[in-house]
């Protein structure tokens, strides 16, 4: 705590520190007052009880008091929390696109980066999309989190104030792999972050390019280990045993399965896998980008 | 049940056999059976739990795939929440000991009272079927989010009409207890010559009758949506996610009064028996259980203060909760109050009376810590409201239930616990406890989401340190457990009036007959706590 890493860290700190402190002297009095009359009216100390049935004036004081330092306390929270719905107009805006398991970053230039790099002292605008279910995006460092929901647009903004590396992790219980969707924030310099965003040639090659824009990697390996969905490896013309609307039926892997599984991914799914996991990328991935990515399986081998 | 006149006989004499008892109208058998059935399901939640707890002792994968953990954490939900703690005290000791408080010899309507039995066995049975075809059980959380509830394989259906047929229990056991309360009063008992458990009961019976069925047609439409497709809350089908939400908390925000209400009720006995003296602030009590039944339902709101909810909407939100919280510090402030010039006797009940009002001020203190906006954005779906909940359910409700066990346990059985062990039960018990929340309270602040099968390498001491308290925890229940059943067996018999209390079951034969009262119920003129 205590950090100035985003511009609400201060914010949300000083309210934490006024509520946690109300109370933890709340907590540690009445505690106190508790087992100081425990001890000192026990039976052995004090055999008979008096019956004191009540006292108004002090009802009304504990109503009061307590009244009082709660709307303090809302107080705080309020204005802890106040600017980070006042977005500003300017600032890098960046759609934010959160799917099972994964995050990726559309840059205003068309990059996508599935870390969030950004430059220190400017506001960061994120537009908030889900592909499938509630995600959440969450950057514990800067204090922030918001609700990525499918067919709202939700947004959040901050400032990075201090350069440095800090996690993204998603809050919202998403399904199997919830605790690996995670991501990071880079916050750099001006000019670091101005060569980063001009640098758009990828060094991969073009099908991996589009499996990585895409998150394919969070669900399918490229070594052979079992993820979520078959792993790539020497998929290329593998005999398969497939579910066909509840029929078993062997086929080889061709283009043809290729695009069915990116665009139908339901209709038929290798045997001992999960359905219903996988989304439609009809809207997303374009016929020449299935050759890059056929091209791209071939040369997987197992 | 025949009533043969006879009334010296304890309703244990009365019949014999299985038959005796799964159809009894005698409103303790049925209280007997909720309790057998509820503190099973607990003791399969809590083992469930120390699995969960065992999973996360290092990082990486070790006991379970990540999709057996998130099916096993949504169990532990659904049965801790539906199975045991809703039920808990209303339906074993409001069921028992509410006629017997207000003077009468059985619940309003008998034959409801078996059906809600009935229907909380066939409920769980839904619910535990889950386990055993297709995809096994849900794997949403006991929140059962959409659009995510729509869209997994596993067995969410039968899992939500589970909780529907228990809402249906719930409903039937708060009309029970409101036309109980209402008409059934000893003559001459006015509402506030009504012991203050009677009255938590009273409040917490409107909440189960009016919320209960929001959630009841929300699940319903979340089977509508995965079974024939209808887009209600999906936006693949058209549907508003926000609006499930919305619909779930505006239920299970008041839920959480069900829960902790009866609790508050059970203290407030407790407190003046072992301090030999009048409650102080009587009407300020039962005025505050209604208080905050009535401010509870317009407060679920924040628990959506990171959805996209409108911002003027999260400020009312925030400010509601905030008010919530001065009831259940007024009672606080009494209990306390009534320690003072008592004359305090620390037998078992008590220590879980006074652990009670200590974790139940953490439970709301931390309360308010989410409640506020700014902090509760940062907490939100970490493990600081796992704590916190836990603070209040088990800390609070949990503690309240055996503290009550304790207490009642002389006048039902007619035997005496072993007090020795008793204590011994209650120190490993609220060691671990608190062991195990309080470093979820500190994981939560450092930013550990809940809901994490795996979690970053830095956040592993403490959960490491939560772990062991797990088995501190667990210790304690067991010795507790074990203590209540060789007393059973073995312990010494009870009196009339172990404890010196002073409301009407504290007159009847431990244990009662079947018709409650052996003679005429003497009724102090000066109000449910005379100790003169």
């Amino acid at each position: 705590m205590f950090s100035n890493s985003s511009n609400f860290v201060q914010g949300v700190d000083l309210s934490f520190a006024v509520i946690l402190g109300i109370s933890v002297i709340f907590l540690v009095g009445v505690t106190f007052v508790m087992i100081w009359f425990v001890i000192k009216y026990s039976r052995k100390r004090n055999p008979k009880a008096s019956q004191i049935e009540g006292n108004n004036k002090l009802e009304i004081i504990w109503t009061v008091i307590p009244t009082i330092l709660v709307l303090i306390m809302f107080y705080y929270g309020w204005m802890g929390y106040k600017p980070m719905r006042e977005i500003p107009e300017n600032g890098l805006k960046i759609k934010t696109y959160a799917q099972m398991w994964s995050w990726s970053f559309e840059y205003p230039n068309g990059k996508v980066s599935d870390t969030l790099v950004v430059p220190v002292d400017e506001p960061v605008i994120l537009d908030l999309n889900s592909r499938d279910v509630i995600h959440s995006l969450y950057i514990p460092a800067f204090r922030i989190k918001e609700d990525v929901v499918p067919g709202k647009n939700n947004k959040m903004w901050f400032i990075g104030q201090e350069t440095g590396n800090y996690n993204i992790l998603c809050a919202e219980y998403c399904g199997d792999r919830h605790s690996y969707m995670l991501s990071k924030v880079v916050v750099v310099p001006e000019a670091e972050y101005t060569k980063w965003y001009n640098d758009t040639v990828s060094s991969d090659p073009p099908g991996l390019a589009v499996m990585k824009k895409n998150a394919c990697l969070s669900c399918h390996s490229l070594d052979g280990s079992r993820i979520v969905g078959p792993s790539f490896a020497g998929l290329w013309n593998k005999e398969e045993t497939i579910l066909s609307a509840g029929k078993e039926r062997k086929i080889i892997v061709d283009d043809e399965y290729i695009k069915k599984s990116l665009y139908n991914p339901g209709d038929d799914v290798v045997k001992g896998y999960p359905q219903g996991v996988m989304i439609s990328y009809k809207n997303n991935i374009t016929d020449k980008e299935i050759t890059m990515i056929i091209e791209y399986l071939k040369t997987l081998k197992h | 049940m025949s009533n043969e006149n006879n009334n010296t006989i304890s309703f244990y004499e009365t019949g014999k056999g299985i038959f005796s008892w799964i159809f009894t109208l005698d409103h303790k058998r049925i209280a007997l059976l909720y309790l057998y059935s509820v503190a099973t399901f607990f003791l399969v939640g809590a083992t469930l739990g120390i699995l969960m707890r065992l999973e996360l002792l290092s990082p990486g994968s070790d006991l379970m795939h990540a999709k057996t953990y998130n099916q096993i954490f949504t169990l532990h939900g659904v049965i801790m929440i539906f199975l045991f703690i809703i039920p808990s005290i209303p339906a074993v000791f409001g069921n028992f000991f509410l006629p017997i408080m207000i003077g009468t010899d059985d619940v309003a309507f008998p034959k409801l009272n078996l059906l809600s039995w009935w229907l909380y066995i066939i409920g769980a049975m839904f619910a535990l079927s889950t386990l055993l075809f297709g995809d096994g059980p849900a794997d949403t959380g006991w929140t059962f989010y959409a659009p995510y509830s729509v869209k997994t394989g596993t067995n969410v259906s039968m899992a939500v009409l589970a909780a529907f047929i228990l809402g249906f229990s719930s409903i039937l056991t708060g009309l029970n207890f409101i036309v109980t309360i209402h008409r059934l009063r000893l003559p001459g008992m006015g509402w506030f010559q009504m012991p203050l458990f009677p009255w938590a009961l009273y409040a917490t019976s409107w909440i189960q009758v009016l919320a209960t069925p929001i959630i009841g047609i929300t699940l319903l439409m979340i089977i509508a949506e995965r079974v024939i497709g209808i887009g209600l809350f999906d936006p693949a089908l058209g549907g508003d996610p926000i609006l499930y939400q919305h619909l779930f908390w505006i239920y299970s925000h008041p839920a959480v009064y069900i829960m902790a209400l009866p609790a508050m009720g059970i203290v407030s006995e407790l407190i003046p028996t072992f301090s030999h003296r009048t409650i102080f602030g009587y009407k300020a009590i039962a005025y505050s259980s209604m208080a905050i039944a009535f401010i509870g339902y317009f407060v679920w709101g924040h628990h959506m203060f990171t959805s996209g909810m409108s911002g003027d909407a999260r400020v009312i939100f925030s400010v509601l909760t905030f008010l919530v919280a001065v009831p259940s510090a007024i009672k606080v402030f009494n209990w306390v109050a009534t320690l003072y010039k008592g004359s305090i006797e620390l037998k078992t009940p008590m220590l879980y009376a006074l652990a009670f009002i200590f974790q139940f001020l953490i439970g709301g203190l931390t309360g308010l810590v989410n409640g506020a906006l700014a902090t509760d954005i940062h907490l939100h779906d970490t493990y600081f409201v796992v704590g916190h909940f836990h603070y209040v359910m088990f800390g609070g409700t949990g503690f309240a239930f055996i503290g009550a066990l304790h207490y009642w346990f002389p006048k039902i059985y007619g035997k005496m616990y072993n007090e020795k062990i008793a204590k011994t039960g209650f120190t490993f018990l609220f060691t671990g406890f608190n062991i195990l929340y309080f470093t979820m309270l500190i994981l939560g602040i450092k930013g550990m989401p809940r809901r994490y099968y795996d979690y970053l390498p830095e956040f592993q001491p403490l959960h490491v340190i939560a772990t062991v308290g797990s088995w501190i925890l667990f210790t304690g229940l067991i010795i507790i457990i074990v203590n209540l059943i060789r007393s059973k067996r073995k312990g010494p018999a009870a009196p009339r009036n172990p404890w010196g209390g002073v409301t009407l079951e504290w007159q009847v034969p431990s244990p009662p007959p079947l018709q409650n009262f052996d003679k005429k119920p003497i009724l102090s003129k000066k109000g449910p706590y005379d100790f003169k």
